[in-house]
């Protein structure tokens, strides 16, 4: 490589990386914590945990649940019931003022489905868990913050590939894992940056991009709205709005008769931004490992119940959905998250030493040219 | 020529097993997680083995 392109990408690498550091230090930070949201809530005291009962009791209608969660937040109405793998028993309810309430300013809790009982789920509604996943998501900004981190998420990945590139003259007379120990600090750190650098750079470029496409949920989501949801709710542009709803005790029975062999993942109640202002929408999924992961919307008339549309899935949605696991690490068991967490502390110190040798250099620069100024 | 001297081979067999063991464990349990474990693993051990050890003076 000529000097001159190495210094052409050493200069991408340097004001790539210096521009999103603070970003990601702060991801890398917040995200620690997330790695283990579920172990910690347990920790805190705030998972709900059902009350024991005989294992065939029968559960309520999903209308009487529906009842006994507007009956717990009086004056709200019921946005979303959500299934959780661990927890056949309950069901998650998220609840707001309006249905097309914004999700920041919804209510979420669980319900017993057997008894109707309301219990509480703090961490899904505010507190330290909350507070830090806010600061990871979007730093209480909305769509501009989740918008600026998406875009420091790109210029980390601009990092890295210059990296790879500056790699190969940086490491030309050093063995593979070659740390000069015995030489200067910063030629210790050079390496050491080097050596985690190259070794993380997969794991890196996957939670990162990754996290730029979730970073684009809400444009993704609004964009199904616009390309999917639109045309098969044309029928009903001109209905009038919707006075009264069919109880929805039978729609997971009807949207599983749609789609055999898949699960309900949850129901977006009429007029919630994942359903239309005329339907139930049921969101399944499949049972094998992938396609856990992969939903197929079920819209049913919320006056006939009848099924109006299958929608299929626009290639993003996909995207969107197989990206959380692979951003969170909660897909294979403890030692995964373990190692995800080990992996997140070696991109802090790597984003660590990465200003260290800027300053270095930096400040060897500024006494280069002072010395040549006292000279002339 | 020394195994450790060519500059991508080694982080290139590195960073395609990280690849494998990412996507493993989205197919399946069992064998599958182990694989993503030592995919993950062998980066992880790889990075913090030199930050434990001590510069000589």
């Amino acid at each position: 490589m000529h000097s001159r392109t190495i210094r052409r990408w050493s200069q991408v690498h340097t004001w790539t990386s210096l521009i999103c550091t603070l970003f990601l230090l702060m991801l890398a930070l917040t995200g620690l914590p997330l790695i283990f949201h579920h172990e910690l809530e347990h920790l805190l005291g705030e998972a709900p945990e059902l009350r024991e009962m005989a294992p065939d009791t029968p559960h309520l209608g999903l209308q009487q649940l529906v009842e006994a969660a507007e009956r717990h937040r009086p004056g709200e109405v019921v946005q979303y019931f959500g299934y959780e793998k661990d927890e056949p028993n309950g069901v998650v309810a998220i609840t707001a003022a309006t249905a097309g309430t914004e999700p920041n300013s919804s209510h979420t809790f669980m319900l017993d489905a057997r008894t109707g009982e309301a219990l509480a789920m703090p961490a899904a509604n505010g507190g330290i868990l909350m507070f830090i996943l806010r600061l990871h998501v979007d730093m209480f900004a909305g769509l501009p913050g989740k918008l600026l981190l998406a875009f420091m998420g790109l210029l980390f990945a601009v990092a890295i590939v210059s990296g790879v590139v500056l790699y190969s003259p940086f490491m030309r007379r050093l063995k593979f894992a070659e740390v000069r120990q015995q030489r200067s600090n910063r030629a210790r750190w050079l390496d050491l940056h080097n050596l985690i650098g190259i070794v993380t750079l997969t794991w890196a470029l996957v939670v990162g991009v990754t996290g730029v496409v979730s970073a684009c949920a809400d444009l993704l989501i609004s964009a199904w709205r616009q390309d999917a949801l639109t045309a098969l709710v044309e029928p009903y542009r001109n209905a009038p709005p919707l006075t009264e709803r069919a109880p929805v005790d039978n729609v997971l029975n009807i949207a599983s008769a749609a789609l055999p062999g898949m699960q309900a993942d949850f129901i977006a109640f009429p007029g919630t931004r994942f359903s239309s202002e005329h339907h139930y929408t049921v969101f399944m999924v499949g049972s094998s490992h992938l396609t856990a992961h992969l939903w197929t919307p079920v819209l049913i008339d919320a006056r006939t119940l009848e099924v109006t549309a299958i929608a299929q899935r626009p290639w993003y949605m996909d995207a969107l959905a197989m990206s959380q696991p692979l951003h969170f690490g909660d897909y294979g068991g403890r030692p995964m998250q373990v190692l995800w967490a080990v992996l997140d502390v070696l991109t802090i110190i790597v984003l660590g030493s990465g200003l260290y040798l800027w300053w270095v250099r930096q400040r060897r620069g500024d006494k280069q040219r002072s010395g040549q100024e006292a000279k002339a | 020529m020394n195994w450790r001297q060519s500059t991508f081979a080694l982080p290139l067999v590195i960073g395609l097993l990280c690849a494998v063991g990412l996507f493993s464990a989205l197919l399946g349990d069992g064998w599958w997680d182990a694989l993503a474990w030592l995919g993950l693993g062998v980066p992880a051990v790889l990075g913090t083995w030199p930050l434990l050890r001590r510069p000589r003076q």
